[in-house]
């Protein structure tokens, strides 16, 4: 049987619902005592007044109860943040509000402005609900987030210990920094890509600037302290400079993940767009050209692609096993491939890519489009329903 | 309806091997044509789609089709068109039935082309989220006349426990003098060749191809080529090559059936060896550059003399007309038509699909451009390898150098649409699969 109709409404319908909402207001029917919902944060509890509410501007009242300074947040099913007020130090009483829309959502407090926060599940009533997400998605949308969080934490330190050895004039010790310092931005590059304005700050290379764009004055980021250690072989104040400006950017980055726009095929095509990425970029040797790290940033690519797609597995599996068959056994492939490039397989300890023979990056090559095309079909195997 | 088929970007027919399809078209079912349609039931669509795709186009003029099926394989005896895309592919899979299937995809996708239609669910009106399935640079165009051809090279025969079936007219070719081969340009476990008289049209058959493989095969390299060097309609006029030479005037036609039964397909009670490949020819494929600068500064002389031909008219040396019978022993000894001839080479004759092509300049700002020879023959030791060794004397291997080099088995035509590229090699050996055909 092929008369498999499919729903292509479902994605649409949930990122209509996410664009409605903003997250402030100066409008005040949050005056209205239905639309405050009192929030009691202790070190240990996260209490709300009433659980049901509905849609409109609503006012968070958050007093904190506990000794540690909290923050609260208004979450979406799938942990994107409707809005948040940080920094609520113990004793203290602050307001937040927000245009919701009718739908689930949650609230969390953050003690000690740390993890997952405590969470309480509420529910938004009125006209105009939203088309119901299969939970699942939510599911696996709420996990990739809080791993694209987990990768921007995890990069801040091992940034900071590459941009100190730079600040310090260390070439070798930065050296050795530098590419373990890009593994969490590879992994979720497109997370950070979709904010626009921090890719170019971190991430560019030398031919990906403007035209007009000076390369010794507008060039910042990894790639330029790259030339910096590897071709110029010296560090200067300029290196100082652009250490430091490196780690406000990623500071940035780590800031805003929270409210990146993503999606089940966000998800799906995003892992597409990180092969893409190893496809023009590593295979070739032109991203890393001059310090030849090439195979740290495409293991963490492809990391982060395998991550996206076992999220997202559940669903494809049901809608495409087939296609799920041939993505396990693609993954695995190159991964296998990939390896026989470490001596060891838990470290990012790769071999430089100028060593790599042409035959060998055509292998590579290869197993990178056996990869990429089924998975370009992942988001459509997503979206589908029965 | 018109004689002409368009290519469409709309789905048009439901797949034979659906139940083996590849999985997204099984998944997204008859959406595009669902969406196309408004309102219209699936079973609907089916329906129209079917009688769509019920009418094989018949070959006709320039820009119309050639029958995908018959007994041999369109692209060798078919008149030859202007352009070609060639892609030699290397087999990457060590899955049987993954490349059983491939083949069969292939064909699918193969019998779709060649009558102007578009690979699966088309290029457009499908799912958002997904890729289309054809890539869309053919829409809008005829089908140019478009034939895919496929050949076995010997290293296939090492793989999927087919050594026993590897017929010995495809022997490896041994070393000629004056090769210079470059391996990125040579060999390869399978071929597509795909020919057309508009190069969008041959480029967007092999495109499409390449990617429904990733994963199972992979392209070693490919070759494009443009003005057609030889000609399988002696009515017409007989193509230049690069060096603005007439040449393959003696070229077996399309219509020969004789000479084609004698020189160019292989039959089943004499060449026994290989009963897969009745119906089926040898392909060998070279690439060979000309130093086209220092050729144009060759004097017309000769020019002339090198190949015992005058360049005006294409007469053999002392004669009038291009196609008088040439009397080699008025030709320079080294004369290239005098050591190509038949009569040199004791009656082997080769039918030529040769085009020329340019890559561009090389580094020293050289044009890199000479001729894509492609020959077909019954049995490779008795058509090429003579040939060849015979030019090992030729006066014009100064200005000329091989440097790619492949052989194919070409397997007979797939008969219908229940048929399939290799069918004749895959069923019924070891490991075959449970299609009707080979019980």
């Amino acid at each position: 049987m092929r008369a498999v109709r499919l729903s292509v409404v479902t994605a649409a319908a949930t990122a209509a619902a996410l664009a409605a909402v903003t997250g402030c207001t100066e409008k005040s029917d949050a005056s209205s005592d239905d639309h405050v919902v009192e929030v009691t944060a202790t070190d240990s509890k996260c209490e709300v007044s009433k659980k049901e509410f509905p849609a409109g501007h609503v006012q968070l009242d958050v007093t904190n109860k506990g000794s540690k300074v909290t923050e609260v947040y208004l979450l979406f099913p799938d942990d994107r943040i409707v809005t948040e007020r940080e920094n609520i130090g113990p004793g203290t009483r602050q307001k937040v509000t927000a245009e919701v829309k009718a739908g689930d959502y949650r609230i969390a407090c953050k003690p000690g402005m740390k993890g997952r926060g405590i969470r309480q599940d509420v529910t938004v009533t009125g006209g105009g609900k939203a088309t119901k997400r299969d939970p699942r998605l939510d599911a696996a949308v709420a996990s990739y987030r809080q791993y694209a969080q987990e990768q921007a934490d995890e990069t801040l330190p091992k940034a900071k210990v590459f941009a100190d050895a730079v600040k310090a004039g260390d070439i070798e010790a930065a050296k050795k920094a530098y590419a373990t310092s890009r593994i969490g931005w590879e992994r979720t590059e497109p997370v950070a890509e979709s904010f626009g304005d921090i890719d170019p700050k971190v991430d560019v290379r030398e031919d990906g600037l403007e035209e007009g764009q000076d390369p010794e004055k507008d060039w910042t980021g990894w790639h330029r302290l790259e030339r910096s250690l590897w071709k110029d072989k010296k560090l200067t104040d300029r290196d100082s400079e652009l250490a430091g400006r490196l780690i406000e950017d990623l500071t940035d980055w780590q800031n805003r993940v929270g409210k990146a726009e993503i999606t089940p095929t966000s998800m799906a095509n995003g892992a597409k767009e990180l092969l893409d990425e190893v496809a023009t970029g590593k295979v070739t040797g032109e991203e890393e050209r001059y310090s030849h790290t090439d195979l740290v940033d495409f293991k963490a690519n492809v990391e982060g692609a395998e991550k996206s797609y076992e999220l997202l597995k559940p669903v494809a599996q049901e809608n495409d096993a087939a296609l799920v068959t041939e993505l396990d056994k693609q993954f695995a492939a190159l991964d296998t491939l990939l390896d026989t490039y470490r001596k060891d397989t838990t470290s990012y300890d790769f071999t430089s890519y100028d060593k790599v023979s042409e035959a060998d990056q055509k292998e590579l090559s290869d197993a990178v489009n056996a990869l990429a095309e089924p998975l370009s079909k992942l988001a459509a195997a997503v979206v589908a329903k029965k | 309806m018109t004689d002409t088929p368009v290519h469409s970007g709309q789905p048009a027919s439901p797949a034979p091997t659906a139940a083996t399809a590849p999985s997204r078209r099984a998944l997204i079912g008859w959406g595009g044509a669902g969406l196309a349609l408004g309102a219209a039931a699936a079973g609907g669509a089916v329906a129209v789609a079917r009688s769509v795709d019920d009418t094989e186009p018949a070959a006709s003029g320039a820009g119309g089709a050639i029958a995908f099926h018959g007994i041999h394989q369109a692209g060798i005896a078919t008149p030859v068109q202007d352009r070609l895309h060639f892609a030699a592919f290397d087999v990457k899979t060590t899955d049987r039935a993954a490349f059983v299937q491939l083949l069969k995809d292939w064909t699918e996708a193969a019998r779709r082309m060649t009558a102007g239609r578009a690979v699966g669910e088309g290029a457009y009106g499908g799912l958002a989220e997904a890729p289309p399935d054809d890539t869309g640079e053919a829409l809008g165009l005829t089908p140019s006349r478009l034939t895919l051809t496929i050949g076995f090279g010997p290293s296939l025969f090492e793989k999927f426990d087919l050594a026993g079936l590897r017929p010995e007219a495809l022997v490896d070719l041994p070393k000629f003098a004056g090769d210079n081969l470059d391996r990125n340009r040579s060999g390869g476990d399978l071929c597509i060749q795909a020919c057309a008289d508009d190069p969008q049209i041959a480029v967007h058959a092999i495109r499409n191809l390449a990617r429904i493989g990733f994963g199972k095969v992979v392209i070693r390299w490919s070759q494009l080529g443009f003005g057609k060097t030889s000609s399988t309609t002696p009515d017409a006029q007989t193509p230049r090559n690069l060096m603005g030479f007439k040449d393959g005037t003696r070229n077996i036609a399309g219509t020969e059936t004789d000479r084609l039964k004698k020189f160019v397909w292989v039959e089943d009670a004499k060449d026994a060896d290989a009963a897969w490949m009745a119906g089926g020819s040898y392909l060998v494929a070279r690439r060979i550059r000309m130093n086209i600068e220092t050729w144009d500064r060759t004097s017309l002389q000769e020019q002339e003399d090198i190949f015992g031909r005058d360049k005006g008219e294409g007469a053999p040396v002392g004669k009038a007309k291009e196609r008088d019978e040439p009397f080699l022993k008025a030709m320079l000894p080294d004369a290239h038509v005098r050591l190509a001839h038949p009569d040199t080479n004791a009656g082997a004759t080769l039918l030529r699909r040769g085009y020329s092509f340019t890559d561009g300049t090389d580094g020293l700002g050289r044009l890199d451009a000479g001729l894509f020879f492609l020959a077909y023959q019954r049995d490779v030791r008795k058509g090429f390898i003579p040939v060849q060794r015979s030019l090992a004397a030729d006066a014009l291997n100064e200005y000329i150098q091989h440097v790619g080099s492949a052989v194919f088995a070409i397997p007979p035509g797939v008969r219908d649409k229940d048929d399939w590229w290799g069918r004749t090699l895959f069923a019924g050996t070891p490991g075959g699969t449970n299609d009707p055909k080979e019980a």
